[in-house]
């Protein structure tokens, strides 16, 4: 009973915050009208561009949200990336993480689902990490900055995702003790 | 459509969409205001403002890189066009890496919606971490470059 009220709590006060954070962003677009009212439209208009963007990778994201509720159960989430993971669970979020397309905050909802179900904050982490290499991009990173510099920069994110990964299970493991 | 759970009963697809778009919703309000906030800035902070900031000193410039690498959003194509300006310009490469790092990895624009989703701690330490990381990085690569050449 106690843990389902304090999970309620958590809740009222996530939504408090979010529609908090909306309204001081549309109170933040009010003032830009009122001094300047087309960096308004235009600030609006390249949000309209940005929705537009993201819905096919929203779908996306329900889509999986749909086939992890309905197929995996907290078990098999526990056992490919949960506590006793190892190397296979950093090789999967890491792996995830630059096949993963679309901005970053769509992915958090996702996330967040699968570390209630035992995913390891780490590999949260390293996942999130990872994306800053993208597999599409590539050819165009090649073109302003060279092969070289890419082949070098790659190994360097792959392991800073590590890097970031277990510090954050360091900190969380002494939060528990 | 139903699927057998471990534990005996079934799961229904259904249901399975329902709590997909009930977790979804509960992070739009969120998603909006981070993509309101991302408007903003793609209107309001130029190229030539970001060019401006840096000093040709090459550690701060790298510290400046990552910061500015942080602040910025938008699509990872924007930072590599922005970065090949400022290379023309004759900032380091040092800085030119951190900056590219921090912009995917680093969000202090979607600050708000990390924290509200996933946590305010986790997202204060993940995003510290990669800050610091960037600046490793864009240090490693441009020394193992120049040992290589």
């Amino acid at each position: 009973m106690k843990v389902l009220a304090e999970k309620k709590t958590k809740r009222g006060k996530y939504h408090n915050y979010s529609f908090y954070f909306l309204i001081a962003v549309i109170f933040l677009y009010f003032l830009l009208f009122f001094f300047d009212p087309g960096g308004a439209c235009k600030s609006l208009k390249a949000s309209g561009d940005i929705i537009i963007r993201i819905i096919p990778v929203l779908l996306l994201v329900i889509l999986f949200m749909v086939l992890m509720d309905y197929f995996l159960h907290p078990k098999t989430v526990a056992k490919y990336v949960g506590k006793g993971s190892g190397i296979k669970g950093w090789f999967l979020a890491i792996s995830a993480g630059i096949i993963s397309h679309g901005p970053i905050y769509v992915w958090y909802p996702l996330l967040k689902e699968l570390r209630d179900q035992g995913m390891r904050s780490g590999l949260v982490a390293a996942f999130l990490y990872s994306r800053a290499i993208k597999i599409p991009l590539l050819p165009l990173i090649v073109y302003y900055f060279g092969a070289l510099f890419v082949v070098v920069l790659l190994p360097y994110i792959v392991i800073a995702s590590l890097i970031e990964g277990e510090i954050i299970e360091l900190i969380e493991s002494r939060k528990i003790q | 459509m139903t699927n057998p759970k471990p534990n005996g009963g079934e799961r229904s697809i259904v249901m399975s969409f329902y709590r997909a778009f009930k977790s979804l919703g509960a992070a739009i309000p969120t998603l909006l205001g981070v993509v309101l906030l991302l408007g903003l800035f793609l209107t309001l902070v130029s190229k030539q403002f970001i060019a401006s900031v840096f000093t040709g000193e090459l550690f701060r410039d790298t510290v400046i890189g990552s910061a500015m690498g942080s602040i910025a959003a938008g699509n990872a194509v924007n930072s590599y066009i922005i970065e090949e300006e400022l290379m023309k310009e004759g900032v380091s490469l040092f800085a030119i890496t951190a900056f590219i790092m921090t912009w995917v990895t680093v969000a202090v624009t979607q600050f708000p919606a990390e924290a509200a989703i996933l946590g305010k701690r986790f997202a204060v330490i993940r995003n510290s971490l990669s800050f610091f990381l960037a600046i490793l990085v864009s240090i490693a690569t441009v020394t193992t470059l120049i040992l290589i050449h």
